[in-house]
């Protein structure tokens, strides 16, 4: 509680310091507003068309149903790899045979390409929910569990010893010892884990459904709508920086106030 | 009477024979030190007397009622501040929060840290501040039997008196008994009713010293003169490897 108010109160500060990060954007639009001017509407509109269409699309009924379909979808895959990944990587942390066990599985998950499971997917699954959130999960859920494994693996064994020395009882163990360490670890993993989730709905969605902004950007590549398009691309990018750096970014400061 | 005694005790690390024939008894109120080489398995024996490390072989008895460790490294909890980590002791014992935090900043602030210091994370503190963090945390539960690795080892001078005056006051009073582990023979002479000599390779006593001066009666002129003497022991010598010119 105390620490949920401590993240709202350093909240304007850390907005402020955002002023930069608007600067960099702002410069990136001017960017393309150049693209524009030389290669014409066709290749890259301008941004101001851009956001219109945005705009527009934003009032579309249509477009928002798209929208809450992939939310759905990313939320079912990446809260289940969450839920999924966070357990099994503690429990593979804690038994050491478990965590060798888990070594090679983990390498598979994560140097297959995702389009692989997406082609796998679409046999296993057919066109639909399924095949997204099981590409999805796929994707993240390696990152996660890795995470929570490592969070475990490293605690470290004198603050242990310090632990038992002073007795503490198994609540204080848990919260004061191991819990700080392995959230440490686990925070950033959910992190990247829902980075992942976010692209790779969207790819998932584009190759094997007909629902949802993927398969929205996938009938404006069809018709040639390149602002369209682009203004996709501005929803996916724009919503991912939202969570970022509002949301996860000052908890993530909290969180490791600590650290070095 | 509560007591710690140690009885044929043997340890290793792998093949390597750390300590061999440890034999000595530590009785209430009594402060014994371990005095030694770098790598002669002092601080080994010191977890294996607070029941940190197993024991392999021999006997260790401990029937002190309560006791607290000071670590050689600090060992503070890197995401707890400096008050957090002083009163982690007195929460696990079960003494309320707010009185808990009140006598981690007593003892903070005897232990010459100041205000600024509490809210601070180790990371922010200097070595010689996270080492006073550390006794204090094991001070301030009042343990009937208290264990220091090299408690002052990173401390100006000014700082290692002032310490070390705080828990002969202790002794004195017959509150607390040690045992500890030091380089500084000096600070052995001036706290320790019984001094241990822990040659290395394998560890074994080879000496014991005995001061029968009461703690707050040794002024400078005893200690100097103690160490002059001790430093021409022939033990002394050998174990340290000490040239003589
Ligand atoms: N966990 C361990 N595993 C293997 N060897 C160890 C372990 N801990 C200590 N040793 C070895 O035991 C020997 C004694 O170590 P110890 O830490 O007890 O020395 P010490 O007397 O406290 O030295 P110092 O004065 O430098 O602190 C060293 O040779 C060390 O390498
Ligand atoms: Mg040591």
């Amino acid at each position: 509680m105390k620490f949920a108010l401590k993240i709202i109160k350093d909240f304007p500060a850390y907005l402020w310091s955002g002023w930069g990060a608007i600067a960099t954007i702002l410069l990136f639009i001017a960017f393309w507003d150049m693209g524009n001017q030389i290669y014409g509407d066709l290749v890259l509109p301008s941004p101001l068309e851009t956001f219109k269409t945005l705009n527009l699309m934003l009032h579309d009924k249509n477009i928002i149903t798209e929208i809450q379909t992939t939310l759905y979808r990313a939320s079912i895959g990446f809260g289940l790899s969450l839920l999924i990944g966070t357990i099994l990587g503690l429990l593979a942390g804690f038994f050491a045979t478990a965590s060798m066990m888990s070594r090679p599985i983990v390498t598979i998950l994560v140097g297959m390409p995702p389009i692989a499971w997406i082609v796998l997917a679409m046999i296993w699954f057919g066109m639909g929910d399924e095949t997204v959130i099981f590409t999805v999960i796929v994707a993240s859920f390696p990152i996660i569990f890795v995470g929570a494994l490592q969070g475990t693996r490293t605690l470290d064994g004198d603050l242990k010893e310090m632990a038992e020395s002073f007795k503490l009882p198994w609540h204080m163990k848990f919260f004061d010892v191991y819990f700080p360490h392995i959230f440490s670890y686990v925070f950033p993993a959910w992190v990247s884990g829902l980075g992942m989730a976010w692209k790779i709905v969207i790819m998932a969605e584009l190759l094997a459904t007909s629902t949802g902004i993927g398969a929205s950007l996938s009938i404006a590549r069809s018709q040639l709508d390149t602002p369209t398009a682009l203004a996709i691309v501005v929803i996916m990018i724009g919503s991912l920086m939202f969570i970022e750096y509002i949301i996860l970014e000052p908890i993530k400061r909290e969180v490791e106030l600590w650290r070095d | 009477m509560e007591r710690l005694e140690v009885k044929k005790l043997n340890h290793r690390f792998g093949f390597t024979e750390i300590l061999k024939n440890i034999n000595f008894s530590l009785n209430k109120g009594e402060v014994l030190s371990i005095v030694g080489p770098s790598g002669g398995g002092k601080t080994t024996l010191l977890h294996l007397c607070a029941n940190i490390l197993d024991v392999q072989e021999g006997n260790i008895t401990n029937t002190f009622t309560s006791s607290a460790f000071a670590f050689q490294e600090a060992r503070l909890l890197p995401w707890k501040n400096t008050i957090d980590n002083i009163s982690l002791g007195l929460l696990a014992k079960g003494e309320n929060r707010s009185q808990s935090i009140q006598k981690a900043q007593e003892i903070a602030l005897k232990f010459g840290l100041t205000e600024d210091d509490f809210e601070k994370f180790p990371k922010d503190l200097s070595g010689g501040m996270k080492q006073r963090v550390s006794f204090a945390r094991a001070l301030v539960v009042k343990p009937s039997l208290l264990f220091l690795d090299e408690p002052f080892s990173a401390l100006d001078i000014g700082l290692k008196k002032e310490l070390q005056a705080i828990l002969i006051e202790m002794i004195v009073n017959k509150e607390i008994s040690i045992l500890f582990i030091t380089h500084d023979l000096m600070e052995a002479i001036r706290l320790s009713d019984v001094m241990l000599l822990l040659k290395a390779d394998p560890g074994h006593i080879v000496k014991e010293f005995r001061f029968d001066v009461a703690q707050d009666k040794r002024d400078d002129r005893y200690v100097y003169g103690k160490s002059a003497e001790i430093l021409q022991d022939e033990e002394i010598i050998n174990t340290f490897e000490l040239e003589l010119k």
